[in-house]
This record gives C-alpha cells, structure tokens and sequence, in this order.
C-alpha cells in the first residue's frame, strides 16, 4: 500500500473524504435528504388533486403562507411547482446521484478490486458539486415569486417568460443554476467510474469476470458522458434566450400585452436537445437498479444468473438504442411525421432487450432456493414493476397510438412504474444489501419485511388504477379537474390513489427508522453475510483506507458459482457457493 | 411551528416502530443451567439473515401477493371500463381504436402471465434447508425463443403502426375544410379559411383590438376568413387544423376524435380528422350514454346539475397557472346546419371593415 497512513481529523474523515466509501455515504444520505422533500411534494399535490380546494393543515404547515389562498388552499402556479420540483429532485437528486452515486462509488473499487477509485479527488469534488446544486435547488423552493413551475421538462416559452408564470423567474434561474453544476458534478463523476473500472480491475479481473453490477455502472457512466453535455448546452442556450435576449428558442411571442422582440427560435430545438439526455436519463436511472438486482437476485436464489453474456449485451443494446429514440417524447411536437416513423421503429427495438432481461430475472428464480432477505424482496419487486411498467411502453413508443394517450394520466404512470419505482426498489434492495458493506452493521429484517410489503401494496394501489385515468383523457399537471365534467367520475379514482400514496410515504419513515438506528444499534455484520461471491465480502467488516490490508486478492473465475457441483452432484467446495478468488479445483471447468 | 409538530409526529412514529418492533423481537428462552435447574431469560433473537421460516413466510406472502394483484388488475380492467373514453368519433380514429385493442390484449396476456411466473417461482422455491438450487447458467435454445418471439411480435406491431401513423399524419387533399385552431392563455380561438379555403397570413405582430389573433389584413387571403370562438364541425367531412399559439407551447387535445397536436409559438403545426357522428349521434352511443351515467351518478351524489355529452378542445401541454382551465366546445353536426351557423359568422372583411 503506498499511501502512508495520516492522521485524520474530522474535515478529512467526514467532509472532504477521498474515500470511496465515505463519498458514497454522503451521497446516499444527501440523496435521502433530497428523497423525503421530493415525496412529501408529491402527497401535497396529490391531496390537492385528490381533494381539489380543500384547505389541509399539513399544506399549511409546509407551503408559506404567500403559497396559499386565504382559505389556506395551495395556489394553482404552486400546484405547478410542486410537481415541477418533484420530478426534478426525483429523478436527477435521487436517482442519479442517489442511486448511481451511491451505489458506483461504494461498490465499483471493491467489486473489481481496486484500492479507491481512480481519482480521489475528482470524486469528492463530484461530491460536493451535487451538494452545492442540492442546495440551490432547496435554496430555490423560497424564492418570493416560488420555485421553477415549468414541469421538470422545462419547456420553453414558459420557463423562459416570467409573465407566462411567477416561477419562472428567479426559481428558474437558480434551478438552471443548480442543474448547470448537477450536470458538471455528474460528468466528474462518470468520468471517474469509466477510468476506474477500465484501468484499476485486479490481477485476473478479466471484463467477463466482472459482475452485472459492473457492467450496468459501466455502461451507465457512458451514457452520460455522451448525453448530459447535451442538457447542458440545452440550459445554457436558455440561459442566454433568458438574460441576453438571444432566440434560440423563442419567437412570435405576445403576452402581457405585448409583442416581444423574439424572433426564428423554435421550441421544438429545446426539445429535441431536452430529450436527447431525457431519455437516457431514465436508463441512467434504471440500468444501476437493474445490476444491483442482477447481483441480488443471483446471490439470493443461491444460483447463477441466467444467461450473463445476454444481460451484458441486453445492457449495450439498451444503452445503445436509449441514444436514438428521444424523439418518442415528440410525437406531437409537430416535428415531421416521418422521423415519428424512425423513432417508433428504434423505440419498439427496446422492447426486445428489456424482454430478454425481464425473462432472465425469472428464469434465475426457477429452481432457485431464495432467500428472502429484504434486498430480495425488493428485487422481485422491481422485476414486476418493470415489467408492468415496461408493457404499456409498448403503447406509448407507437407513435400511432400516442397521439391520445400523450401527456395524460397513463404517461405518468407508465413512467412512475418503470423507471420510478422500479429505480427506487433497485435502489431499496442495494441498500439492504449492502448496508453491511457501508456501516458493519446490519439493518432490521423485520422492519425490512414491513417497509417492503407495504410500500409494493401501496406502489401498484397508486399506478396501476393510473393508467385507467389516463385512458379516460385525463392530462397531467391540471391543478384540479372540476372545470370538466368529463372527469367527474375520475374523483373516486383518484382519491383512493392519493390515500395510497400517503399509506406508502408513511411506510418510507420504517426504512428511515431502520437505516439510521441501524447505524448504532444494528447486529454487527459478519464478513459475508449474505454468502456471496464478489470480492466486497472479502474486505475487512471495518473500513479501511485501501480495502484490503494487504495485497488486493487475484481473481479466479467469474461471480456466479453458486450451487455448483461436481460429477456426483456435491458442492465442489462443500458450500453453495465459491468466492471469485478462490482458483479453479483440478478439473473444474470455468464457467 | 406546524411543519414542526408534524416532523414531531413522525419522529414519534419512527420510535415508536422501533419499540414495538425490538420487543417483538424477544423470545422466552428456557435455559438449562448445572444441576438440572432451568432458567428463564428474554433474548433478542432477531436474526439478520432471512431464516428457513422466514423464506417460508415471505414465499406465501408473494403468492398472496399475486393473487391480490390479479384482483387488482380484473377490477381495473373489468370496473373502471365506464370511465374510459368512448369508440372514436372520427373515421380515423377507427384503426386507432384496431391498434389500441390488439396491443391492450397483447400486453395484457403478457403481464399475466409473467406476473404469474415470477411470483409463482417466488412461492414455490422459496429456500428450503438442504436443497440444491440448480447451476442453470444459460440456454442458447431459450434464449432464442425469447429473442425472437417479441422481436416477431414487435415487428408486426411496427408496421401495423406505422401504417396507421401514415395514415392520420396524410392531411394531403383539396376538399378538405380547412380550420385554423389559436391557442394562448388561457383559451382557444379559432378562424375558418372561408369561400376561398385559404387562411390569410397570422402573426402575433398584427395583433391590435379586434383582431386578436393577428390576422394579417392585408393579405388578399384574409378577407373571407371567418375568426370564431366556437368550433362547429360538418360530419362526415374531412377537416384539416392548423395550429398556432400566441404565448407559450399548448396542446390542442381533442381525446374523443383521438386527436392530438402541439400548439407552438412561431410555427403553424397540423392535424386533421374526419367526424363520425353529430353530438346528438354521439350521445346515442352505448359507451357515451355509460360515460354519462357513470358521470351523473356523481354529480347527483354532489346535488350538481346532470351533465350532458360534448365534444371538448382542452389544452394538454402545461402552459401557465390556469392550465387546467382552457378548453372551448366542439359541436359537430350536418354539414347544412354547419353552413348555416358558419353564414350567420361575419368575415374578417365585415369584422375589420376593410
């Protein structure tokens, strides 16, 4: 080990550690911050579209009074930001720099085995840039005129014109802000993930050695590297048409009375770039919870994973094919028909991957003996989410067929299933499994359990009927639907939805009550609790700078020999399972 | 101070979770201590690691789970039919409908069964003590199958949609009506093409008193142009919509024609469609009168008035606080009773007195 041991003070033990391990910490506990503003936004509008201008003492206690009517009902533009904000920290604060965050750093040195990650430094500064744009974008939510209320899409004219709403000014501003340094932060970040598991993969670590989890972090930290510049350049142009009077994307606007000096901009160009990271970023989001279940569900199942080879190049193919289908978001933007042609023809193409994937996970239940620890749980669980989710993609990815579902109800849920919770139960199911790994302590099983079934009763409670609300040609983001008696009969529906989803948000406080008392008081961990393969479990319970105190152990073989047996049909190493560093037995085939 | 009392409140429940859950976790254990004496202690045997009766217990649990979750989806599918959207009311919107039921079907039967088979695995090999889970690494034939079967499927889905996507986006023709749909916030306004059946210049710069969507007067076009704020459609008849929006992007949603077209400032998009059946034809209809009744139970429940079928323009893009707000009425009827309202409706020449 080259690195003398130092002492550490506080600022270089828990600030600005270079540690893989603390920085995955820090972002999971930043992400979980991020998580609990994002999901008490989301009761909050749903209660008001559940129970439309009714006054709740919960939205009075959380929204400023200039947020409410006089009857303490919350006012349609905030209704907007809610849901604007909500998307935004879900999907970018939770689950990209959540979950990938958390999960790359912990597990990309001691999976592959690497003493830390390739640059130290660049990965704490990746840190405390997201912290910087978490800040912000809280920071944003107090703004007097209220926080970006454009929906998290950010479509211009309306975020570039704070005539058209309040929160497109100042909020938009520093959402802008705070996304500028995400971005800059997730770019760092991936960078760091590529160079590391390219260059620093131990003696005998061969890429087809190393485990789903690996390879969805690989293949995730490429994508967007090749996609975020994109939004980027998206915000930066929006910036420009927002304070220097550019037309990138504006033109032929009147509004408060006048014409504005705008002209030859399209909005449609912010919308292709938009979308051109937007859809990657749901598999930015999805591919990290798909390879820690992969890890899961094999290890769990006490078998191999079915088929790895296809999982690595259902992963490529996904990766790949995500690049060139953005223009699904597009249907009806009024962009030529024909590249409507093109993109259903590449968006129908995911199905086939996805397919290939879901019927791996199943097959790898098949004649399994699984083990229901919690992180299992949570990995069935995503496997049907996403398939559910998955399935009405097919509707959806049609350009023929979306043109009547498009924007409504059935997006929202389409969307929330597969890639919503199926990335938060991906991200649920890492963290019961390898909360061992982060504190040497294990969480509470039974909390796990309850937290768990619960949260997959209450998930489908609110989704699923969503659809049917869609179907019925209910547009999202409407602040309430009393103006048409259309909808009338959707209001049960929907009540019963929001009634779900508040048993759910309450359930999500069991896990927090389990994540943090398990901390100090959970059992302490043993050096491989689950039995698995990967090297993680063959570091020290206590961490370490370095991981392993000496050498950094070769590996022998690929992470999937669980229940493999010799020619009499006994354990050929008497377990049920065989660690990567231990070589073949004379004899023994690689698998 | 409330956001406190209710942080206060969960903290509360967070403990009290906690409590509960740690005495549930201790066990009366009888003890043999020296001599043959026993004792009683309490022990916390709550095991990290899911045990035997655990995979036991959590394996049912999925099972229950599963047929909770066909419950769930049989009610969807069977009782929420009354909310949903009626059969197309325009010709095209009948391959719309084609499509829409094949893919339903087809992704329904595949949930089903999938759903089934993973929490059905989940139940059955739920681990035993002892029992050797099988090395089963890969299948080359497997594979195939499920490589090939959706790629098959897909295919055909593909071409059936692209076809019908070539369909609806083919606005080309002549005798077309053509209707110019003008969207701002918060409200519709639209403008027939007149006797000519061209649509003058628009732009939001000529926009001044009456003319409030900026008709360009000096362009011949123009004069017969006939600006509305209602729309009436002939039935049976071939309309092509151009659309424009003054502020910010909107989406004129049209769900029971199955129509859809963004509204974007700057640039004039287009849709079009033919009308199947008059309002009065559509509030015949099996499914609109089940809409309607499912709709009434309602809002007699709420002591409002009844409510009766019509077509509806909303706006479905998020364009500003009053978004939910901004729909205008469609009326569909004979093409003689079109003519006549559409007589009845001044041009542009009568309007600006030019």
């Amino acid at each position: 080990m080259s690195e003398h041991h130092h002492k550490e003070t506080f600022v270089t033990k828990y600030l600005f550690s270079f540690d893989h391990k603390m920085i995955s910490k820090q972002f999971l506990v930043t992400g979980m911050i991020m998580g609990v503003i994002g999901v008490l936004m989301s009761l909050l509008f749903r209660l008001q579209i559940a129970w439309p201008e009714q006054s709740f003492s919960i939205i009075e206690a959380f929204l400023p009074e200039r947020f409410q009517s006089e009857t303490g009902v919350m006012k349609p533009d905030i209704y907007l930001a809610l849901v604007t904000i909500h998307g935004t920290i879900m999907v970018f604060f939770v689950l990209t720099a959540g979950l990938s965050g958390t999960f790359s750093n912990l597990l990309i040195p001691l999976q592959i085995g690497a003493r830390d990650m390739a640059s130290g430094f660049m990965n704490c500064l990746s840190y405390w840039l997201f912290f910087i744009s978490s800040v912000i974008m809280v920071v944003s939510l107090f703004v007097q005129a209220g926080p970006a209320s454009a929906g998290w899409t950010i479509y211009p004219p309306l975020s570039a014109l704070p005539q058209a709403i309040p929160g497109s000014g100042a909020g938009m501003t520093l959402w802008l802000v705070s996304m500028a340094i995400f971005i800059a932060s997730s770019l760092i970040g991936s960078l760091n993930y590529i160079v590391t598991i390219l260059n620093l993969r131990t003696k005998g670590m061969k890429m087809t050695r190393l485990p789903l989890t690996m390879w969805a972090f690989f293949i995730t930290a490429i994508i967007g590297v090749v996609s975020f510049p994109v939004l980027f350049s998206a915000a930066l142009l929006l910036i420009f048409d927002r304070s220097f009077g550019t037309s990138f994307y504006l033109s032929d606007i009147f509004i408060g009375g006048e014409v504005l000096n705008y002209q030859g901009g399209s909005p449609v160009l912010f919308e292709h770039l938009f979308w051109f990271l937007g859809h990657p970023e749901v598999y930015i989001v999805l591919l990290p919870a798909l390879g820690l279940t992969s890890e899961i569900i094999s290890t769990n199942s006490r078998k191999p994973i079915f088929g790895y080879r296809a999982m690595i190049g259902s992963i490529m193919a996904i990766a790949f094919l995500s690049t060139i289908v953005w223009g699904h978001h597009m249907f009806i933007s009024g962009m030529n028909p024909f590249l409507g042609s093109v993109f259903t023809f590449t968006t129908l193409l995911i199905a086939i991957p996805s397919a290939v994937k879901a019927f791996n996970y199943i097959t790898t239940l098949w004649k399994g003996n699984l083990q229901f620890n919690p992180a299992m749980l949570f990995s069935i669980g995503l496997v049907s989410t996403f398939i559910t989710g998955g399935l009405t993609g097919i509707v959806l990815g049609d350009s023929a067929l979306d043109i009547n579902v498009h924007d409504t109800y059935f997006v929202v849920a389409h969307f929330h299933l597969v890639m919503g919770v199926s990335a938060i139960y991906g991200m649920y199911a890492g963290i019961y499994h390898w909360f061992p790994k982060m504190y040497g302590r294990m969480m509470n099983k039974t909390l796990g359990y309850v937290h768990f079934w619960i949260t997959a009763i209450a998930a489908y409670g609110v989704f699923f009927p969503m659809h049917f609300i869609g179907l019925a040609g209910l547009p999202r983001r409407y602040y309430t639907n009393t103006n048409f008696p259309l909808f009338d009969d959707l209001a049960n529906v929907n009540q019963v939805m929001t009634i779900f989803a508040i048993i759910g948000g309450i359930a999500q406080i069991v896990f927090l009550v389990n994540y943090f008392m398990s901390i100090y008081k959970g059992k302490v961990a043993t050096q491989n609790p689950w039995r698995s393969n990967t090297l993680e479990w063959t570091t020290p319970v206590e961490h370490i700078h370095g991981n392993w105190p000496g050498e950094i152990p070769e590996v022998h073989r690929w992470p999937y020999d669980y229940s493999k047996v010799d020619e009499n049909g006994e354990y050929i190493f008497g377990e049920d399972y065989i660690m990567q560093t231990v070589p073949l037995k004379a004899g023994e085939q690689e698998s | 101070m409330l956001a406190l009392f209710y942080f206060f409140v969960a903290v509360a429940f967070a403990i009290g979770v906690w409590q509960v859950n740690k005495l549930l976790t201790y066990r009366v254990i009888f003890k043999e201590i020296k001599d043959g004496k026993k004792i009683i202690t309490f022990e916390n045997d709550d095991n990290p690691v899911a045990t035997e009766k655990d995979n036991d217990l959590q394996g049912k649990l999925f099972l229950i789970f599963l047929i909770g979750f066909y419950l769930l989806m049989g009610y969807c599918l069977i009782f929420l039919q009354d909310i949903m959207l009626p059969d197309s009311a325009s010709v095209e919107g009948e391959d719309y409908d084609n499509l829409y039921r094949i893919s339903f079907w087809l992704i329904g039967i595949v949930q089903f069964i999938t759903q089934a088979l993973l929490y059905f695995f989940s139940y059955k090999y739920r681990g035993i003590k002892g029992r050797k889970a099988s090395f089963f690494a890969d299948s080359h034939k497997l594979e195939l199958i499920w490589t090939t079967i959706p790629t098959v499927v897909l295919a055909v889905l593909i071409l059936y949609g692209l076809s019908i996507w070539n369909d609806v986006t083919d606005l080309e023709g002549d005798d077309a009506i053509l209707v110019e749909v003008y969207a701002k916030q918060f409200a519709w306004e639209a403008r027939y093409a007149g006797r000519d059946n061209e649509l003058g210049r628009g732009n939001v710069r000529n926009i001044e008193g009456a003319n409030s969507i900026g008709i360009d007067l000096t362009d011949a076009k123009s004069a017969d142009d006939i600006p509305v704020r209602e729309l009436h459609l002939p039935v049976g008849k071939k309309v092509v919509f151009k659309f424009r929006s003054q502020d910010v992007l909107h989406s004129a949603y049209m769900p029971h024609f199955r129509a859809q077209m963004n509204c974007v400032p700057g640039m004039i998009t287009e849709f079009g469609f033919t009308p199947k059946f008059t309002t009065e034809e559509m509030r015949q209809q099996k499914d609109v009168i089940r809409k309607v009744a499912s709709v009434n139970a309602v809002r007699t429940a709420n002591g409002e008035e009844p409510y009766e079928f019509d077509y509806l323009l909303l706006c479905n893009k998020i364009c500003g606080p009053s978004h939910y707000n901004m729909q205008m009425k469609i009326i569909v009827e004979s093409e003689k009773d079109y003519l006549i309202w559409l007589n009845q409706q001044k041009t542009a020449k009568e309007l600006f007195k030019l």
